[in-house]
């Protein structure tokens, strides 16, 4: 009886982390830069994903919405009103790159809940990407439109004149800071909830090898549905709040008094 | 019992060696600095093909999609706007129509009263006329006949008196008798 | 097992760096109820403040994430 559980026994395997490794689509080498990777594969399902909905969606043109233009209309509107109320009608012409931002990355959090699949948004590389890109671009707004007087960012003029150098240096600290929380934010998130749902998944099978699984294995699997729900909730809430920021960043850039 | 709890600790155990060797292997794959040049170039060119279809494609058309639709929607409320003005306008038309009958009706129904009453007034005036002379008349008459009796009273009184006497076998002065009945019948 | 230390020292310290997730929790709880509560007092002026509620949430947030990942850093890459 020993024995045969003894062989009926594999071991539990814990790897939440192997989900993110990236691979090459095709054989086993190295990743150079330039290799088509599971990376460029989800990248590529967004892309199409994408177009399916805001090009091949309102192909019609309808006054009278379908109902894949009706959701690319109000993806439009939400982040439209998003950039008029956040950061301002100055801020309109950025709305093509905020959007753009929004939809990548909504999109990479919800194809990365598919099973088996891979989440791009989990990697820092690209979150840190993205939140440089949104960085640079404030900074460079910010100098460009106000030049010099970009730099009243960081002298609270509301607060008593002593404590000005002191939060002076805070709030360069804090400006600095923003692209780490920004994209440590998004990728923390990810990576968090789908790790997570790993280490359940991997109790899961313990019915098969102890008597504990009778109570765990159910347990495990309420619990993938659960955290499975949360992540849904948390995919757009952190596309939400990774563009609210980058518009509350803009508008720091346009309009630098506090 | 004690076989299975050996059996989860082992298991337990396994998780763990498989962790250790998880780590040992390459640790997080996020921090694999290898993996980072591939990663931010199939980025850009993603980022920068999303960026190419919504400027190109979607936006201008969301856009003119939904300025159409604000047209389409200002139109229809102007088109409203003139039908609502002109159901008003074909009510005001109606109402000075029902009015203006209203008042010619009015205008009709005095001008006959006014003949009925002036008809009526003459009328009423040559009854009353009528009425007069005949009462007038009338009087005259019942004065007449008041006289007429009142005389006829005095004679039969005087009559009825001379007669009286006589009967009683006096002898009547006719002037006396009519003397003593004016004083009785005046007293 | 012997000579372990270090890896025995970086799980316990990954299982100390969650602890950190509980206060990023109670921040978040935080922000929640006092919109919540807020909103319940002034429902109309609920509505606009919604961005400010998710930036929020975010900031709090970003704190537990933080700690996370000092304890996935611990377990996989020290």
């Amino acid at each position: 009886m020993a024995n045969l559980e003894q062989e009926m026994r594999t071991e539990l395997v814990f790897h939440p982390m192997d989900q993110f490794i990236v691979k090459p689509l095709f054989g086993d080498g190295p990743v150079h830069w330039y290799t088509p990777t599971n990376v460029t594969l989800w990248m590529a399902v967004a892309i199409a994903a994408i177009f399916f909905m805001l090009v091949i969606g309102t192909r019609g043109r309808a006054v009278v919405p379908s109902r894949a233009q009706s959701i690319a209309e109000l993806a439009y509107g939400f982040i439209h009103k998003m950039v008029e109320d956040v950061a301002g009608k100055d801020a309109l012409k950025f709305f093509p790159y905020i959007f753009t931002l929004f939809l990548f990355i909504v999109f990479s959090n919800f194809l990365g809940l598919l099973p088996r699949s891979f989440t791009t948004t989990s990697h820092v590389a690209v979150t840190a990407t993205l939140a440089m890109l949104v960085f640079v671009t404030v900074t460079v707004v910010g100098f460009v439109k106000n030049g010099a007087g970009f730099l009243s960012l960081f002298w609270v003029s509301s607060a008593p004149l002593a404590l000005r150098p002191v939060l002076a240096i805070i709030e360069i600290i804090s400006y600095f800071v923003r692209p780490v929380s920004h994209s440590i934010r998004l990728a923390g998130n990810m990576m968090a909830g789908h790790a997570v749902m790993k280490v359940f998944a991997a109790f899961a099978p313990l019915i098969l090898l102890s008597g504990v699984g009778i109570a765990v294995t159910p347990l495990s699997i309420i619990a993938i549905a659960a955290m499975y729900g949360l992540e849904v909730l948390v995919a757009f809430i952190q596309a939400y709040v990774f563009t609210i920021l980058t518009c509350v960043y803009l508008r720091d850039a346009l309009h630098p008094a506090h | 019992m004690a076989s299975e709890t050996q059996n989860t600790a082992h298991a337990v155990a396994d998780a763990a060696h498989g962790a250790a060797q998880a780590a040992h292997k390459g640790g997080m794959p996020q921090l694999d600095f290898t993996s980072y040049p591939n990663q931010i170039f199939w980025l850009l060119v993603a980022l920068v093909v999303i960026y190419w279809l919504l400027s190109r494609i979607a936006l201008p058309r969301i856009e003119a999609v939904l300025a159409d639709r604000q047209g389409t929607i200002a139109g229809d409320i102007a088109a409203a706007e003139d039908f609502k003005r002109k159901a008003e306008e074909a009510e005001a038309a109606y109402e000075k129509a029902l009015a203006d009958a209203r008042a010619q009706a009015q205008k009709i129904a005095g001008e006959t009263r006014a003949e009925i009453q002036k008809d009526l007034d003459a009328a009423i005036a040559k009854a009353d006329a009528e009425i007069a002379a005949r009462s007038a008349e009338s009087e005259k008459r019942i004065a007449e006949i008041r006289d007429g009796a009142l005389a006829a009273v005095d004679q039969v009184a005087k009559d009825t008196a001379g007669e009286i006497v006589a009967a009683l076998g006096g002898k009547a002065d006719a002037s006396a008798v009519g003397a003593a009945v004016d004083a009785r019948l005046k007293g | 097992m012997e000579g372990n230390i270090v890896q025995m020292g970086a799980y316990i310290g990954a299982g100390l760096a969650c602890m950190g997730m509980g206060g990023s929790a109670i921040g978040v709880g935080n922000v929640a109820g006092n919109f919540l509560s807020g909103a319940l007092r002034n429902p109309s002026a609920a509505a606009g403040q919604t961005a400010t509620l998710f930036i929020g949430i975010a900031f709090a947030e970003a704190l537990g994430i933080f700690s996370f990942l000092v304890a996935l850093l611990l377990m996989f890459a020290v």
